[in-house]
């Protein structure tokens, strides 16, 4: 039976509650305790920062070259919080409950509150870090709105405001380096958990220069290190992006939550060709000035400027006119591939939707020419000053758009189309953000927790700061006061050993295969699989082909992959295998789930269940659950469903119209 | 936009270690659509390498979208190739033409030195960042965020400088291999702000004392750092390191 460990009491009081009970660990004792931190994002880096300074011995890892790279750092929009600067209503139980509903009743109310209340401490830490957010000319912070809300309350750097989060928080990790409170291991990757009588006590990593393998221990694992999304082959996730560590943990026992609830990004710029890499997201806020339109007519060759206007179809602004062009993520989504599979598509593909700035552009120019006393200003004066104003909102994306597609989009619509963003499932985790392996605890994207079936834009950063700086600091200690006695473990343990055995003879399987095909063939069967039967919309006769296929695709994976070099060096391709072959069992997994979820709700779109309006029906009575998978054996999970107790936000059909 | 396909020779540099002595190795692509990035190129020559069972070309590069700062290609003599404002990853093929031959390098610095192939070791500026690039606040204990109200010409000035995504262009551009203009984008960006103030001196003095232990060369205003940089980070940082520097230094 799954303890989500809620603390008792009403949702507002939780929190301050549990701060207040919860065990210490003395500063004497911490300096003895030793822990692990995995990834070095948002949610990595200011845990291991946090950490450090409260005395903790600590060891941070990642892939990259640098703390600094974690794709965190690439969320353009923004990061949400309930300060209320703007006098629009908003509040603590407003964020809380536009995320549950935004999240379609499927996530944890205490979880959600606690990241509501917790979201001012993070933008008061992150001014005082340095972080340099948008500001008024009167030198107050500047806010802006996102997708599912009907209130300012999203605080932002231009369109690089996880850059900055989390340069400030490897800036706080990286003082903690110098103060000798945590061990930086950059191009380290962490390759299986080591558990010692029943707890989480280290972790095997390869070194990503010389390849060979080494041992840690730690009194306890925190994993923070990101989402899924690769496992679609195309998606927003940086290249390196993986599942590996939390699904290594998986197998070791941490069960796996809503592996199916997968965010695809309404903006992002179409494909172009079989040789594409990665999807490029433009962020979300640019729906608060863009409009999306497509042509009324069928296979409309004309140029957009050729389109005159009631002759296009605002096909958001008609749908959902509450919201119109700032409905959430899933919604958006679906209603751009509803409009592209009906014919309506624009550009060669017609897999595109257009994101139109040139109302905007005319709008804000007037305000400009208006300011400046230019009230009979020509067209081309008031498109000038639009333009200035699109750019310093803007700039950066537009800028980054043009650079993909060779085509100005202050002059010409942007095209847009849907891609894998984003994964809200994750590692099961209770309220302290332990998983079921005592001693686990899972963080940010990797984690199950905050964002239910669909996440609201800005949410990302907010949860990623949140678990690190507020939740982790208290919640650990919670754990670790019971394991003060506990020395260090040699990593002579027969459990150590064994851990970097099963590595080491799987790094062997791999490279020993010496079959025909490269890693490159398998990731991109996987993603067209995954894409087209478990994407934006599944059915049930197509996830279970989807199954089929990828049991299949997992012999031959195993039967015929090519990999060059050797294992003891520096070796992409086999650090590529290897995250590979875990996204292909996960693949099989996520189908699973998305087989047995028989309802709609927010990113989980099944064909069988929506409104004649076409839109997701959910099912309250059988499936107001997490979905906690236990790995039991190759191809078999079981189902650990964990009720959902909705006491303040009751589950109403989501409407945006 | 009209697409074309090309054909291209490619010399890179080739090294299998950070022990072993490096070569250029020349290699031809045909087929390449002017639609493809220029990682998504590497990545076509690197398919057919390791079909033919030859070591691909290994490389630095991971968000392909221009931000995280890991790709790192000296090309035809540019740190991140022939565009302006921009990183490697966002290269796309319609810069060339069909015939075209293109030499491919790593960031050469003895600060950064060669791990294999076109990759590089830039922990030298996680360092610099260690000796003070940071305000030192621990976490829990800041107040409002609307407290202090900070002049909106500052703020954007030191957003600006905080762009930086410490690729290390401006040291491969530079003849003197200097790290100027990364360590004056961090003192910039936190000596701007009013939380960045009282650390200002013992940062400007530590963060170049790191750089001169790192083996970064001096700075002789030559503005190639500037003129490569992917966020456009500008020499006017370079200024106002100097005049940190010195005011430290004179009110030490």
């Amino acid at each position: 039976m799954l303890d989500s460990k809620i603390p008792p009491g009403a949702l507002e009081h939780k929190w301050n509650e549990y701060k207040g009970h919860v065990k210490l660990v003395n500063p004497a004792n911490k300096r003895k305790i030793e822990i692990i931190v995995v990834g070095t994002g948002l949610a990595g880096a200011s845990a291991a920062a946090s950490l450090g300074e409260m005395g903790y011995k600590v060891k941070a890892y990642c892939f990259q070259d640098s703390p600094r790279r974690a794709h965190s750092i690439a969320a353009q929009g923004g990061i949400n919080a309930a300060k209320n600067y703007q006098n629009d209503g908003d509040s603590v139980f407003r964020l809380f409950y536009d995320t549950i509903k935004g999240g379609d009743y499927r996530s944890r109310e205490a979880n959600v509150h606690r990241l509501a209340e917790v979201s001012t401490n993070i933008i008061d830490q992150c001014v005082a870090q340095g972080v340099p957010f948008a500001r008024e000319y009167g030198g107050l912070l500047s806010n802006r709105s996102f997708g599912g809300t009907q209130v300012q309350r999203t605080f932002y750097a231009a369109g690089q405001t996880g850059q900055q989060l989390l340069i400030g928080a490897y800036q706080a990790l990286e003082r903690q380096i110098s103060l000798g409170n945590v061990t930086m291991y950059a191009r380290h990757e962490m390759q299986e958990l080591v558990i010692i009588d029943g707890k989480a006590r280290g972790i095997i990593t390869r070194n990503l220069i010389s390849g060979k393998l080494e041992r840690h221990f730690g009194h306890t694992v925190v994993l923070c290190t990101g989402g899924y999304g690769n496992v679609f082959y195309l998606s927003t996730n940086a290249m390196g992006c993986n599942v590996t560590a939390i699904w290594k943990a998986h197998k070791k026992g941490a069960f796996f939550g809503n592996p199916c609830f997968t965010q695809i990004h309404p903006t992002c710029i179409p494909v172009s060709g079989d040789y594409q890499s990665k999807l490029t997201l433009m962020s979300e806020s640019l729906r608060n000035d863009g409009r999306i339109w497509v042509p009324k007519k069928q296979n409309d060759n004309r140029k957009p400027g050729e389109i005159p206007e009631e002759e296009r179809d605002y096909y958001l602004e008609r749908r959902y006119p509450a919201f119109g062009n700032l409905v959430p993520r899933d919604v958006a989504s679906r209603a751009a591939k509803e409009r592209c599979d009906a014919g309506y598509g624009v550009g060669t593909s017609r897999q595109a939707v257009y994101l139109d700035y040139a109302e905007a552009i005319i709008r804000y120019g007037k305000v400009e020419c208006h300011k400046l006393g230019l009230e009979n200003s020509t067209t081309e004066v008031i498109r000038q000053y639009g333009k200035e104003v699109i750019k310093e909102k803007y700039g950066n994306l537009f800028d980054m758009y043009e650079k993909i597609t060779g085509e100005n989009p202050y002059e010409v619509p942007m095209r847009i189309y849907p891609a894998v963003h984003y994964t809200m499932g994750g590692l099961w985790v209770d309220y302290e953000l332990m998983t079921t392996i005592p001693g686990l605890y899972c963080m940010g994207e990797a984690n199950f927790s905050d964002h239910g079936a669909n996440r609201l834009g800005a949410s990302a950063l907010m949860q990623g700061l949140a678990d690190g700086y507020f939740v982790i600091p208290y919640t650990i200690g919670n754990y670790l006061s019971d394991d003060i006695r506990t020395a260090n473990i040699p990593t002579d343990h027969p459990a150590f050993e064994s851990a970097e055995l099963a590595v080491s003879d799987r790094m062997t399987r791999l490279k020993n295969i010496n079959g025909t095909k490269t890693v490159e063939y398998f990731h991109k069967q996987l993603g067209k699989i995954m894409w087209d039967k478990c994407g934006m919309a599944r059915n049930e006769r197509n996830l279970k082909e989807a199954i089929t296929e990828i049991q299949q695709l997992k012999k031959e994976f195993f039967s015929d992959l090519k990999i060059p070099g050797d294992i003891y060096e520096m070796n992409p391709e086999l650090d590529k295998a290897n995250r590979v072959a875990d996204f292909i069992e996960l693949g099989e997994l996520m189908c699973i789930d998305a087989l047995n979820r028989k309802e709609s709700c927010g990113g989980h779109f099944r064909e069988e269940m929506q409104t004649e309006e076409g839109e997701a029906k959910r099912d309250d009575e059988h499936f107001t659950y997490v979905a906690a998978w236990e790995f039991k054996s190759e191809h078999e999970w079981e189902l650990h469903p964990e009720t959902l107790v909705f006491d303040v936000a009751k589950p109403t059909q989501r409407s945006y119209k | 936009m009209e697409h074309y396909k090309m054909g291209l020779t490619l010399k890179i540099w080739r090294q299998k270690n950070s022990q072993s002595k490096g070569h250029f190795a020349t290699y031809k692509v045909e087929d390449i659509s002017s639609e493809m990035s220029f990682l998504e190129m590497i990545d076509v020559l690197n398919e057919r390498l390791i079909r033919e069972g030859e070591d691909p070309v290994a490389f630095d590069h991971d968000c392909r979208e221009g931000i995280c700062g890991t790709c790192s290609m000296y090309i035809n003599g540019r740190p991140h190739g022939p565009w302006h404002a921009n990183t490697v990853c966002q290269l796309h093929m319609r810069a060339y033409k069909d015939g075209d031959s293109i030499t491919i390098e790593p960031w050469r610095a003895n600060a950064f030195p060669v791990i294999k192939d076109l990759i590089v070791d830039r922990s030298a500026f996680d360092r610099i960042i260690q000796a003070g690039g940071y305000i030192s606040i621990n976490t829990g204990n800041p107040v409002d965020a609307n407290s202090l109200p900070v002049d909106k010409n500052l703020a954007d000035a030191s957003f600006a400088a905080a762009a930086c995504i410490g690729c290390g262009a401006c040291v491969a551009a530079c003849k003197n291999s200097s790290a100027m203009l990364f360590v004056s984008a961090k003192v910039s960006h936190l000596a701007l702000l009013p939380q960045g103030h009282p650390e200002r001196k013992s940062r400007a003095l530590n963060m170049v004392a790191q750089m001169d232990k790192e083996g970064f060369g001096g700075c002789t205003n030559t503005q190639a750092c500037e003129s490569v940089c992917p966020k456009e980070i500008s020499m006017t940082n370079i200024a106002k390191l100097n005049s940190e520097f010195i005011f430290a230094g004179l009110s030490e």
